[in-house]
């Protein structure tokens, strides 16, 4: 050990999981199986380009243009694919509108599917083993609790997605917000409101 | 009023990693993400009452105690490569002064 290096100045050793991670990767470098210049790219692309806002702008158009609504219900994967937010984990997309009569929440009880391409990464709570367990089994408590509270007479329908389809929920519009321009609308719909789990304008 | 400025993908440098890895091997052809699905929701819904995920770490854990398991059946690493290159990566980080670059050269102290 060099002399003007002091016995306990080594580098600030990382926990065990990220020594796991750094040892997978190198088993798999070393087998040229990855290449760690993608692996940045991907985190630079979930980190800086994808997220809810993606999600907000198309809910936003549907909000405020019934003949986009109607199409983006009928074929979502059309008009997707017209705005370039096609990708991984989201092949298969249904948007599901919610109504005075039904309001629609999603989950992934088995384990995180989510609209990649839309919303981003999913929250901590999306999966949590509490939410993916309870809002199925009393999701209008689950809603209370995150201060959603639906007219008595509104039904409650639950998605479960899989790896072959994923939900988008199409929030209502609240009458204040009718003379909102896209811009302006698409930056108060909120992650939890096209998740179902709370409503335009509401922070999340 | 914006509601966007939330957006938090990812908690901890290691749980990006381990997403980004994942995702490239998918992509690379090495496993159907449908299969790898499968398995991770498997290992979710099997696990023991003590490891409720809470926070994402929890999540994550599963997640890399399952792919090390998973990239065992599909591209052949085994267990002990992984310990041994954890190991040695753990001297690397131990013998290499602060400040500097820690590489797996830096195994000894010399």
């Amino acid at each position: 050990m060099p002399h003007d290096v002091e016995k306990h100045s080594h580098s600030l050793l990382p926990s065990d999981p990220e020594l796991k991670v750094k040892a997978l990767e190198t088993a798999l470098v070393k087998r040229g199986l990855i290449d760690p210049a993608a692996l940045d790219e991907i985190i630079d692309t979930y980190q800086n380009k994808i997220g809810p806002k993606n999600g907000a702008t198309i809910i936003a158009k549907a909000l405020l243009d019934k003949n986009f609504k109607k199409a983006l219900i009928d074929d979502p994967m059309q008009i997707l694919e017209k705005h370039g937010f096609l990708g991984r984990q989201g092949e298969h997309i249904k948007v599901v509108e919610n109504t005075p009569e039904i309001h629609n929440i999603v989950v992934c009880t088995l384990c995180s599917c989510y609209p990649w391409p839309l919303l981003g990464i999913p929250p901590t709570w999306y999966k949590s083993d509490e939410y993916r367990s309870r809002v199925v089994r009393e999701p209008r408590k689950c809603l209370s609790e995150f201060g959603v509270t639906l007219p008595k007479n509104t039904k409650v329908r639950v998605w479960d997605s899989t790896a072959e389809i994923r939900y988008l929920v199409l929030p209502i519009l609240p009458d204040k917000y009718k003379d909102f321009d896209e811009e302006h609308l698409s930056e108060i719909i909120s992650r939890d409101a096209m998740i179902g789990t709370a409503l335009i304008g509401d922070p999340s | 009023m914006s509601l966007r400025a939330e957006y938090r993908p990812f908690h901890e440098p290691w749980h990006a990693q381990i997403f980004a890895l994942t995702v490239h091997l998918n992509e690379q052809g090495h496993f159907d993400w449908k299969d790898w699905s499968k398995v991770f929701s498997g290992a979710l819904s099997s696990k023991g009452s003590k490891e409720l995920i809470i926070n994402d770490d929890d999540y994550y854990l599963i997640w890399l105690k399952t792919l090390e398991e998973f990239l065992g059946e599909t591209v052949k690493i085994q267990s002990d490569e992984i310990i041994q290159y954890f190991q040695d990566w753990r001297a690397a980080f131990l013998n290499t002064p602060h400040g500097q670059p820690v590489k797996l050269e830096n195994l000894s102290a010399d």
